[in-house]
């Protein structure tokens, strides 16, 4: 194990011949077509071709709250999965118990789901209700 | 294979970005990226513990506090939400409606 | 089926979580009850949440004593978790019915607050039975994010919200410290149960710069909890902006639930290196009666003043841990006991003088009280008497209890610096009393009260009396519950 570094890379060379060709190659492509091709600035240049998307305005606008609440439900609901796959590996060491257990556990996002469902947290385009009105005493 | 120690001085190294973070910072948002930081360097604590003690405590505990984290995040960033409606900043220089 | 795996946990293990259960199963109920009943009969969701707390309540004493031990000793069953669980029931119905009027003044009349409410308690039930670090953590982190929610409950007061930001971001930033420290015990000791990091204490050799950071972690993060010096500056404005009931349930129920797993962590875990952190503990809790005293009294909102004397009252709980004996424990268990019923009372007394336009949130709002209203401004007389530790009082019994721990392990100069602080105390919480007496009222009180209110404070006064002047009996229920050191 008594190997110089010089011999101990030295399997790597076509490696980097490879890499500085690739670099020159590509750049060369780059450089020449820059200086070479043929410029026009028409009215509909920058536009996307046929079928792109037109884009308005700047990216930096307010989104609604409603990405947030998908975001968040995501979050919440993705983290549970850990707790479920858990089981899953182990479920016949763990037995009944831990079947019972996580019966419990899916009963109570089940819940939770429900809730949001029934609060209207889940639909999306009309308004929500999850700023119910209350009504004074 | 890479020494415990080194994964020890690493979550040291997040936990004081992360403090630092939190101490320093004005935007709630990224004081509540610090703490993640924070809380992300605990876990690699539990995970490089739990390979070196050969034990599984640290890497349930992992898991445990990953789940509590994102609840919190969840509640942390409905209370910002509300404070943003109410308040239109989201620096913390500026919520100042308690003094102290 | 293999055996080891299912050494870890039986069926019956479920038996002894079972007003856990209750708790956290109606809560989620709770959840679909409030959607699925009509507005009219909103009222149905905290007769159920009082139901569930009681039926939770039956079940703790069914299994009290029984010393159980389940899910491979992280969760017990004993003396001193069922004390604690009896606080956290009282002050979760008193939280209740305190709200019940309160909640539609504020036009925050929705079932999730009683949600939160019995969410938050089933985390505190959980922090007092937890005897594995993975459990307490769980617990405290189930008893604060309910908490961090309803302290943000007012969503157009600008002040609640900014408490609630303020009170989530600090306690998330504990929360890391406090597992940092937990993440570095377990690398010391190879474990996360309480008993068997004892053990590695009194066998191995772990007292290095590391375990003594973990220690300082520990401190700090618990600190932060129970809003001990230099860890308190979070507890004035959460305590002004939240909900006034939330105000008073914070102060009594996640805060005697911090102090249920601190005693748990040092005096069961960590209890072999108890003079590593004596000292540290000492110094929290001498800041704490000196910084939250003396601070005390330059408030003028009495919200704020409650939540420094609060600060000051977690002083000298903590002072019951530093003395490190079995009599201090039960000292600190029957001091949070006590702090339970003074502090909802007065925070009662607070809630009743929110009606209309009139807030009682300043102290000046107080003047002349005992003129117009006398009973009102008796009850509140003997509330601020009790805070303050005046005899015949139970908050001068529980007091007095705490000292005596401390001169009976040596500590006379803890004592002396604790009494002078009272004398502190003294001034601020008579200063109150001075203005209801001796001004004449500026305006008519309008009193919010509803049977709910008058219920707790009743049940409150009696208690504060009573145990005032008869405290033997909880006495020794709390010596009888603390744990064997």
């Amino acid at each position: 194990m008594c190997l110089s570094a010089a011999a101990q890379y030295a399997p790597l060379w076509p490696l980097a011949v490879y890499f500085v060709a690739v670099v020159i190659l590509v750049g060369a492509m780059l450089v020449l077509s820059h200086a070479l091709g043929e410029r026009r600035r028409g009215r509909l240049t920058s536009v996307p071709y046929e079928s792109g998307v037109v884009g308005t305005g700047s990216a930096r606008l307010h989104f609604d709250v409603k990405f947030y609440m998908v975001a968040m439900f995501f979050v919440i609901f993705d983290m549970e999965a850990v707790f479920v796959f858990a089981w899953a590996v182990s479920a016949r060491e763990a037995g009944w118990a831990g079947y019972i257990e996580m019966f419990i556990f899916i009963s109570i996002l089940l819940a939770a789901l429900f809730y949001l469902w029934r609060l209207g947290a889940l639909e999306w385009g009309t308004s929500m209700k999850i700023r119910r009105k209350i009504e004074p005493l | 294979m890479v020494p415990v120690t080194w994964y020890i001085a690493l979550s040291a190294v997040l936990f004081m970005i992360g403090a630092a973070g939190v101490l320093t910072r004005r935007n709630v948002i990224v004081v509540l990226m610090s703490i993640e930081l924070m809380l992300n360097s605990v876990n690699i604590n539990f995970m490089a513990f739990s390979y070196m003690l050969g034990d599984m405590t640290g890497q349930i505990f992992t898991v445990f506090t990953i789940t509590v984290a994102a609840a919190e995040v969840a509640v942390a960033l409905g209370i910002l939400i509300a404070l943003v409606r109410s308040n239109k900043t989201f620096n913390v220089d500026e919520i100042d409606a308690l003094k102290g | 089926m293999n055996s080891e795996v299912a050494a870890f946990f039986s069926p019956g293990d479920f038996l002894a979580i079972l007003p856990e259960m209750v708790i956290a199963g109606m809560a989620c109920l709770l959840l679909l009850v409030d959607i699925a009943v009509p507005r009219t009969k909103k009222c149905v969701v905290p007769a159920l949440a009082v139901l569930s707390v009681a039926v939770a309540a039956w079940f703790s004493y069914e299994l009290a004593g029984s010393g159980v031990s389940a899910f491979s000793g992280m969760f017990v069953l004993d003396g001193y978790s069922d004390f604690f669980k009896l606080i956290f029931y009282i002050v979760a119905v008193f939280a209740i019915l305190v709200s019940l009027r309160y909640i539609r003044t504020e036009e925050i009349d929705l079932g999730e607050y009683y949600v939160l409410l019995l969410f938050s308690l089933s985390g505190m039930m959980i922090m007092a039975s937890g005897t594995d670090l993975l459990t307490i953590y769980l617990g405290l982190e189930l008893a604060s994010l309910p908490v961090y929610a309803l302290v943000g409950f007012l969503q157009k007061s600008r002040k609640s919200n900014e408490a609630a930001m303020k009170y989530i971001i600090l306690g998330a930033f504990s929360s890391a410290i406090l597992l940092y420290g937990i993440s570095l015990i377990y690398g010391l000791t190879g474990t996360t149960q309480l008993a068997a990091i004892s053990a590695a204490l009194v066998t191995g050799d772990v007292n290095g710069p590391l375990f003594t950071l973990a220690v300082i972690m520990l401190v700090a993060g618990f600190g932060f909890k129970v809003a001990g010096f230099p860890f308190h500056m979070w507890a004035p404005d959460a305590y002004e902006g939240a909900p006034t009931p939330i105000t008073a349930f914070m102060a009594a129920g996640p805060k005697a639930a911090a102090f249920a797993v601190i005693m748990r962590v040092f005096l069961e875990g960590l209890y072999p290196a108890y003079d590593s952190w004596q000292m540290a503990i000492a110094a929290v809790a001498v800041g704490s009666m000196v910084v939250g005293n003396i601070t005390a009294i330059l408030q003028t909102s009495i919200k704020r003043m409650l939540a420094f004397s609060s600060v000051g009252h977690a002083g000298y709980a903590l002072l019951g841990l530093v003395a490190g004996s079995e009599e201090g424990m039960a000292s600190v268990m029957f001091y949070l006991f006590v702090y339970a019923f003074m502090n909802l009372g007065i925070f009662g007394i607070v809630i009743m003088m929110r009606k209309d336009s009139q807030s009682g949130d300043q102290i000046s709002h107080y003047t002349g009280l005992g003129k117009s209203n006398r009973l009102t401004a008796l009850a509140m007389l003997i509330f601020l008497f009790s805070l303050a530790g005046i005899p015949p009082t139970a908050g001068f019994i529980a007091k007095f209890y705490v000292f005596m721990a401390l001169i009976n392990k040596g500590m006379v100069g803890l004592a002396v610096i604790a009494a002078l602080m009272s004398a502190v105390a003294a001034y601020y919480y008579i200063r109150i009393v001075m203005l209801m007496y001796m001004r004449e009222p500026e305006k008519e009180f309008a009193l919010a009260s509803s049977r709910g209110l008058l219920c707790v404070l009743i049940i409150a006064l009696a208690a504060v009396v009573a145990l005032g002047v008869y405290p033997g009996y909880f006495i020794d229920l709390a010596r009888y519950a603390a744990f064997p050191l």
